[in-house]
């Protein structure tokens, strides 16, 4: 069962009532779905797609453009290497291979025990604390090979608790009460918003 | 968007271009305007008939609006004035040189096994304004090639240079976004969800936009170069819509269809049913020569022998010969078969049409609009019939677009919800058996009680509407063929006293039905309108001398013995009349059943005689679409074997009974129709071969057309289901049928309830209802479909897998259903 579960569902019904259109909602429902199964399910696209009233191919579009996305099952933790430039020269691609080596998985591969999945990444703008990685989207800089190992086996005994296990990213999910919506109409109903007016009006009267 | 405008001359915006003082229209992009003034711009993205996206770069130009030259996308990029425009200069040749080198980078050069080859845009660009080689030694793009993106598309990925044009086709004309770009960045690439197939029912068009061979069709795959192919344009037959079409053939046999671009009718685009049905005149099963039936059995004969046995049957007393069909004819074979039917054997039991339809006098006497007229921004549209998008399709994409782009008002009053509901202004859901009240209440100004299941304010909203000043346009046609057909003409006759001066635009079924209809096959009616003895058509030999039956009072007194000879022009009553209870009992009791034809249908099968037609594509002629527009139909290959053109037929199977039809040639015909129906001679000829939209034929008709008070509302029954049954675009139709790539796209036969009923009957767990009426019952198999209202049930006809024409009596006004849970639960099953 990959569809989005019913607690899911009243979330997503509530997600797609604070925008002006249901479409608008498809990627916090990507979100939301990979928080579910870790990734995201062909189910769950096509879920969303009844849900929002488009065709799955438009869910899997734009799904698809975003790396972090994963159509694809992978481990609780995503380990992200860096290779890129300044990553490199200090170092990135040894710890890559180290990396490979100590879990015994390529980049894209999975841990048998479904714990790591490794990707070498381009740049994730920490340059300047090089060579970084990301574990789950969290920052471990200046990771020297032996720093690596201790990260390895601190996640392995449960010692990160900063570290959210995959698809739950998005942990601040925000919930406005209903009574306190700004009563979202959509654009061609609420015409032209005032701040657009008043700027339009100024660009008339500087061409005039 | 700008080319949809006609491209007049103009005075407006001034530019250069080249060097040389042009103009422009108001708004015109760049690119329109280029190529009015005669400088082509070579482009792969944009196409006139969908927005502009500026994502192949291959139309970029360079403008000088004022702060220096630039490159910029000229489909993108209104004219404004002064602006000047270099097409030749070395900036742009260099940038055309650029985006061609890195469109072939990853561009296989698999032209001489690729479809496109030889009229592919993408080798004629790269010929005219490409380097000639090659920089990039790298390896290109892989991919598996090619996939099946529909039954009738394949898509071969390495191929695509990513255009947009399938994908801006499938979501902004077709409405049907099942293809769309997946992984974008560097490995962007066109596709469907998995499992999710592009069953658009236009699918075919975005093979024809393809500016390379990544989409081609199933059909059309390695059957022919291009260069091989003859062409003539012609006009398709599948649907009433008359859209505009290049038929291409290669060694004699019928290869491909395009569409053309008709600034009336279909906008270049076809649906695919017009697109890939002529591969039904190629069948195996063809007709090639005539068949008599001898000891049970249908034998080849000799035209002579068959059209003396067909002359034998037909010379008896009038009354007691029948034809039905003839919506598949040209125009001219339809005169000449209602002259024959008509003039010389003096009988009136003729139909085109199948009980499926409107009175004959409401299609011919209505004032007429265009599709155009219908569609012009700020008009409102009334649908009150079937589904556009399953009865005629082109008109659906004519009707969506005036909706969706040019502000048309759309208010639909329909039993069931259709593919235009979702941009429906508003939409009266009429329960069987209501909409003549609901009209008939806007009518009287009745609009502070609920009319069945219409509300007080939506009447009020609906009565707003249509009377204000707007023009109203009424698109209308049988919207349910389980209710009587009386209640749709109580629903015009509201009309015509709520709107007196809305136009009207038929909705049938079977291609040249109006063609039909205004040569006079129907009863009541000779060709042009004319009333029967109306002195009309003294050139003929005599006219009938009583009122005829339609096609349901035909098998009715056929079912009593009272009809000898049956022609069967094409239909397959059988197989198509909505009772198909009375349509057995009739054909158990004709002794001689002629049928003319190119391929069998379940009725045709059962003849006595067989006289072989040439079909679509082998004979000359006109349609009639359902403007009344003529459009030419023309020849490119010879018909099989020993068949003949319809109106071949009619001249020597008259000339077997005795008297001549007077022509000898199909110019002949066409003189003796102009001089019979005055309102054919004001058409101007030269135009239906010449125009690409063809002109109107508009008899001048006055008509005071007789609507009796409504019938009333049956009464409410309290476990009732009503039923709503009509017809999708592909069924098991002869032409569908025999065609090879069409025959499996019927979906099975299923019954349609609302998400709401399913819950309320208990079904949730289940996949079959029981079905009573009457004493009879069904299981049927239901899903929930949102386009079925609360307490009815849809059931679409003739599809494979259960008949709905069981549940169907021509006696009952309405079809109330009792639905129940089984006794046994599915899972036990």
């Amino acid at each position: 069962m990959s569809r989005l579960d019913a607690s899911n569902v009243l979330l997503a019904r509530e997600i797609i009532a604070r925008y002006p259109r249901p479409k608008s909602a498809m990627i916090p429902l990507l979100h939301l779905s990979q928080q579910q199964n870790g990734h995201v399910t062909n189910e769950a696209m096509e879920h969303i797609a009844e849900l929002i009233g488009v065709t799955p191919a438009e869910v899997l579009g734009t799904c698809s453009f975003y790396e972090m996305f994963k159509r694809e099952p992978v481990g609780r933790y995503m380990v992200n290497i860096c290779t890129n430039i300044s990553c490199q020269l200090l170092g990135g691609e040894e710890l890559l291979h180290h990396a490979e080596e100590t879990l015994g998985i390529k980049p894209g591969g999975t841990t048998e025990d479904g714990l790591f999945t490794l990707e070498d990444v381009e740049c994730i703008a920490a340059c300047t604390e090089a060579p970084c990685l990301q574990i789950n989207y969290r920052y471990e800089n200046r990771v020297s090979l032996g720093r690596f190992d201790e990260i390895i086996a601190e996640v392995r005994g449960g010692k990160r608790a900063d570290v959210p296990t995959h698809g739950t990213l998005a942990r601040i999910r925000q919930h406005i009460d209903p009574d306190r919506l700004a009563g979202i109409e959509p654009p061609e109903v609420a015409g032209v918003p005032p701040w657009f007016a008043s700027r339009q009006d100024e660009a008339k009267e500087e061409t005039a | 968007m700008t080319s949809v405008e006609p491209t007049e001359a103009v005075t407006g915006i001034p530019f250069v271009l080249n060097g040389t003082a042009v103009e422009a229209n108001e708004g015109e992009l760049l690119i329109e305007a280029c190529e009015r003034n005669g400088v082509h711009i070579p482009r792969f993205c944009y196409h006139n008939r969908m927005k502009p996206v500026g994502m192949c770069r291959m139309c970029l130009v360079e403008v000088d609006g004022g702060r220096g030259p630039a490159l910029q996308p000229s489909c993108m990029l209104p004219v404004t004035p002064d602006m000047k425009v270099e097409t030749e200069s070395e900036p742009t040749k260099k940038a055309q040189d650029g985006v061609l080198e890195f469109l072939l980078a990853n561009h296989p050069l698999d032209c001489p096994v690729c479809d496109k080859g030889g009229e592919c845009p993408l080798q004629d660009n790269a010929y005219a304004f490409g380097a000639g080689e090659t920089r990039f030694v790298e390896e290109k793009r892989h991919y598996e090639k090619p996939i099946p993106i529909s039954d009738l598309v394949q898509l071969d990925r390495e191929r695509c240079i990513l255009c947009d044009r399938c994908t801006r086709f499938a979501s902004e004309v077709a409405d049907d976004p099942l293809i769309h770009f997946i992984d974008r960045g560097s490995q962007t690439q066109v596709n469907t969800f998995p499992d999710h197939p592009f069953s658009s029912y236009f699918s075919g068009n975005t093979v024809q936009i393809c500016p390379v061979g990544a989409l081609t069709a199933t059909p059309y795959r390695f059957k022919a170069r291009p260069w091989d192919l003859d062409a003539i344009e012609s006009t398709a037959a599948a649907d009433t819509s008359g859209a505009r079409v290049v038929l291409q053939a290669s060694q004699n046999e019928l290869v491909r269809t395009l569409g053309v671009d008709s600034e009336a009718v279909n906008w270049s685009w076809l649906s695919d049913k017009d697109r890939f049905y002529y591969e039904a005149t190629n069948s195996p099963d063809r007709v090639t020569e005539p068949l008599i039936r001898d000891g049970g059995e249908l034998k080849p004969t000799r035209w002579g022998n068959a059209m003396r046995a067909a002359a034998r049957a037909l010379r008896i007393d009038p009354e007691r010969v029948a034809a039905i069909g003839g919506a598949r004819l040209t125009l001219e074979s339809q005169y000449a078969w209602a002259k024959l039917l008509k003039g010389v054997l003096g009988t009136d039991h003729v139909d085109a049409q199948l009980g499926d339809s409107l009175p004959a006098a409401l299609t011919l006497g209505l004032p007429r609009t265009t599709i155009a007229e219908a569609c012009a921004p700020g008009q409102i549209i009334v649908l009150m019939g079937p589904d556009p998008k399953e009865v005629a399709p082109t008109l659906y994409i004519r009707l969506r677009h005036a909706v969706v782009e040019d502000g048309a008002t759309l208010i639909e009053i329909t039993p069931r919800a259709t593919s235009l509901s979702k941009y429906a202004t508003l939409r009266l859901q009429t329960a069987p058996g209501t909409v003549g009240q609901v009209l008939s209440a806007l009518a009287d100004g009745q609009l502070d009680t609920n009319v069945g299941t219409v509300q007080a304010p939506e009447l009020e909203r609906a009565h707003q509407l249509l009377t204000g000043d707007r023009q109203v346009s009424v698109v209308f046609g049988r919207a349910n063929l389980a209710e009587s057909a009386r209640y749709s003409a109580d629903a015009l006759g509201g009309m015509r006293r709520l709107v007196p001066n809305a136009g009207y635009l038929p909705l049938l079924r079977r291609s040249n039905i109006h063609g039909a209809l205004e040569m006079g096959l129907t009863p009541g009616f000779l060709p042009g309108g004319a009333r029967n003895r109306g002195g009309l058509v003294d050139k003929w030999p005599s006219t009938p001398e009583f009122e005829g039956h339609d096609t349901d009072a035909i098998l009715k007194a056929a079912a009593q013995g009272e009809i000898d000879t049956l022609v069967l022009l094409g239909a397959d009553p059988l197989g198509d009349f909505p009772d198909s209870t009375l349509a057995e009992a009739a054909f158990a009791n004709i002794k001689t059943l002629i049928a003319v034809d190119g391929l069998l249908n379940t009725s045709s099968a059962r003849a006595t005689i067989v006289l072989p037609a040439a079909l679509f594509g082998e004979e000359d002629g006109t349609f009639c679409n359902l403007e009344g527009r003529l459009s030419p139909i023309r020849a490119k290959v010879t018909p099989p074997g020993l068949a003949r053109p319809d109106w071949v037929i009619a001249a020597d199977l008259s000339h077997a009974i005795g008297p001549e039809l007077g022509y000898t040639t199909l110019e002949e015909l066409r003189s003796q129709m102009r001089a019979t129906v005055p309102a054919l001679d004001d058409v101007d000829w030269d135009e239906i071969d010449g125009a690409d939209d063809g002109p109107l034929f508009r008899p001048e008709r006055n008509w005071e057309l007789e609507f009796g008070d409504p019938a009333q509302m049956p009464p409410t029954s309290s476990y009732g289901y009503r039923l709503v049954v009509d017809h999708k675009l592909w069924d098991l139709g002869t032409m569908s049928q025999h065609s090879a790539s069409l025959a499996n796209l019927a979906g099975p036969a299923v019954l349609r309830l609302s998400p709401n009923d399913i819950q309320l009957l208990d079904l949730a767990d289940r996949q079959q209802v029981t079905v009573d009426l009457g004493e009879e019952s069904w299981e049927l198999p239901f899903v929930a479909d949102p386009q079925v209202a609360p307490r009815t049930a849809w059931i679409p006809a003739r599809l494979p897998g259960f008949d709905v024409r069981e549940l169907l009596s021509a006696g009952r006004s309405i079809t109330n259903l009792r639905l129940r849970t089984g006794e046994v639960p599915a899972d036990v099953e």
